[in-house]
């Protein structure tokens, strides 16, 4: 249920330090959501986008460092953030051996409703998310997508003012994303606040309103998606040669043109610059080109996304995890 | 509502949910009795003969209850971490129920368990020859203490459970300690003849009370020969065995508790 006082601020925190042994997992996060918005965690795997989560819902204590959940302390208030919260973890957290109602009747009884309320609010969130068919079959029997989202419609039972979704969709094939976007989507459409933790910079950019940019436990950039994208700055120019031998020169003429170190990818014969000029700079490029006699097989134009971002802040790949645990 | 109150009605949403999930996985269940069956046979057959025969399988079965409800222990310790691996525990944190819930939920639904489990053990007794030659209030008294300390047991493997790095490690750490404590005791013969720091833990081991006092209320003797524990805890059975038991809960449900506050899914 949403909190009487609805404050501007649906999640704050300041500071917030966390160790495992040696391993220092948060690094001193400040995070705050207005009401209403989506706010994206982005980061590789290890980047301590789930000890974040964890804290924020009252499953881990940090070391040091504080947090509110639509206005309780999750240090000295726990019991009130979790009547505030809807959490949906990493893996889904369905009970394979009951069906899809079952599932979500027990979560509305244990958030305190009656037989009768929380069968009713089960009933409309199966049929919300599209498992009508599948209600009263065991969880075990649903594909993927399916019990995601049965997982988010356990998060959503309590119609919670803050909901926190943990990765929504690793693991998942492209269609079962897609559909979790969607639910996404509406949930967002009817006004939550919602925290999302991400490893895919498209996820993060399609769903969110403000994109925190964390690694090793800190936060390395934020702002929208234009904004991150406006920090790396220009477009990239690409070009795609026909033969492997012609890389070199390509190169060349495109340091001669970029505003910058041209990225060379062998495999794919791939040249990419970042380009002030736009469209002028792609004529220039391919009238040099031509000069040298490289043959071009394909040539693109494009502002940067959020892998880019993510490359030129952290001199590593979004998906190249450390394969520390999350 | 009372903490207590919220944990004994939402601990009952748990053992629902719980015994949905025996219900629907009813090789749970047999799994729960296979291996005292096989323990009745093995040993009333295979060393019986040498032990006394008949007067020896009467004298077994109580050995048998025990170790059956004490060993459905490891269906707490596995169904704890399971719900701690996949994710559920988290899930259950995150809600505002009580603390006290999934424990007292997953300790009463295997509690059930048990019931379920004594019963059939209790019918498989009678197929080999026991008998209850007690009164029916004392038969009454022998299962509930039987309950009893399965319940307490439960807790311990409550606490194993949530401290269980893996499933793997849960399904041998929850049997590991039940073998030494089951066989060292009047289960399967009389503890007199052990040697002596062997002889000194039987006797106070809580399995050997509880044994003990399950023969007396079934009025099953022991076969000529074998020679019974001594001492207080022997003479004092059944009071030795209810307090064992209450300290065992006093002790395991306040730390299992507090596990189940700081404990995280892997």
């Amino acid at each position: 249920m949403p909190t009487t006082t609805v404050p501007d601020v649906a999640v704050r925190a300041e500071a917030l330090v966390k160790n495992y042994g040696s391993t220092r997992a948060l690094d001193g996060i400040d995070l705050e959501i207005p009401t209403g918005t989506v706010l994206g965690l982005l980061g590789p795997n290890g980047a301590g986008k789930t000890t974040a989560v964890r804290i924020l819902t009252t499953l881990l204590r940090p070391d040091s460092g504080r947090a509110w959940v639509a206005g309780h302390d999750v240090l000295t208030d726990p019991d009130a953030v979790r009547r505030s919260i809807g959490l949906s973890g990493q893996y889904a957290a369905v009970d394979e051996n009951l069906t899809g109602f079952e599932n979500l009747y027990m979560v509305g009884r244990l958030y305190g409703m009656n037989k009768p309320t929380a069968k009713a609010r089960a009933r409309e969130l199966i049929s919300r998310f599209r498992l009508d068919d599948a209600a009263d079959r065991p969880a075990k029997g649903y594909s993927g997508g399916m019990r995601r989202r049965l997982d988010l419609a356990g998060a959503l039972v309590a119609e919670p003012a803050v909901v926190l979704l943990d990765e929504p969709t690793t693991g998942l094939d492209p269609r079962g994303r897609l559909d979790t976007w969607e639910v996404i989507g509406e949930l967002v459409a009817d006004g939550a606040t919602v925290l999302l933790t991400t490893q895919y910079l498209e996820e993060a950019d399609q769903l969110a309103d403000t994109i925190l940019v964390i690694d090793h436990g800190r936060v390395i950039a934020s702002g929208t998606a234009d904004q991150l994208k406006g920090e790396v700055g220009g477009e990239w120019l690409e070009i795609v040669v026909a033969d492997t031998a012609e890389l070199a020169t390509a190169a060349r003429v495109l340091t001669e043109v970029g505003s910058g170190e041209p990225d060379i990818d062998e495999q794919h014969k791939r040249v990419q610059v970042l380009v002030d000029a736009g469209t002028k700079s792609l004529i220039e490029a391919l009238r040099r080109l031509d000069a040298q006699g490289v043959t071009v097989l394909d040539v693109s134009l494009h502002r940067p996304t959020l892998d880019d971002v993510f490359l030129s802040l952290t001199g590593h790949a979004a998906e190249d995890g450390k394969g520390e645990p999350t | 509502m009372t903490a207590l109150a919220q944990g004994v009605r939402d601990g009952g949403i748990i053992a629902w949910r719980n015994l949905l999930n025996v219900r629907r996985n009813v090789d749970w269940l047999f799994a729960a009795v296979i291996q005292p069956i096989m323990f009745v046979l093995l040993f009333a057959y295979v060393f019986g003969g040498a032990l006394g025969g008949g007067a020896y399988r009467e004298f077994l079965i109580a050995g048998i209850f025990v170790q059956t409800t004490a060993f459905n222990s490891a269906f707490t310790v596995i169904g704890l971490c399971n719900d701690l691996q996949k994710g559920i525990i988290d899930r259950f944190r995150s809600l505002p129920m009580s603390r006290l819930a999934v424990l007292l939920g997953r300790t009463t639904s295997d509690l059930v368990v048990s019931m379920m489990a004594l019963l059939i053990m209790s019918l498989c007794g009678l197929l080999v020859g026991w008998r209850i030659r007690g009164s029916v209030l004392d038969a009454v008294v022998a299962y509930l203490l039987l309950l009893l300390f399965g319940f307490a047991m439960s807790w311990i493997g409550a606490l194993i459970g949530l401290s269980s790095p893996s499933v793997e490690v849960a399904q041998s750490a929850g049997l590991m300690w039940l073998f030494p404590l089951s066989f060292i005791s009047s289960a399967f013969v009389g503890a007199g003849t052990m040697p002596g720091p062997l002889k000194a833990i039987a006797e106070w081991n809580p399995f050997t009370a509880v044994i003990q006092s399950v023969r007396d209320l079934f009025g099953n003797a022991a076969p000529p020969g074998m020679a019974p524990p001594q001492g207080w805890p022997s003479d004092n059975a059944l009071l030795y065995a209810v307090v064992s038991s209450l300290a065992i809960l006093a002790i395991f449900i306040p730390l299992s508790v507090a596990k189940y506050r700081r404990v995280a899914s892997k």
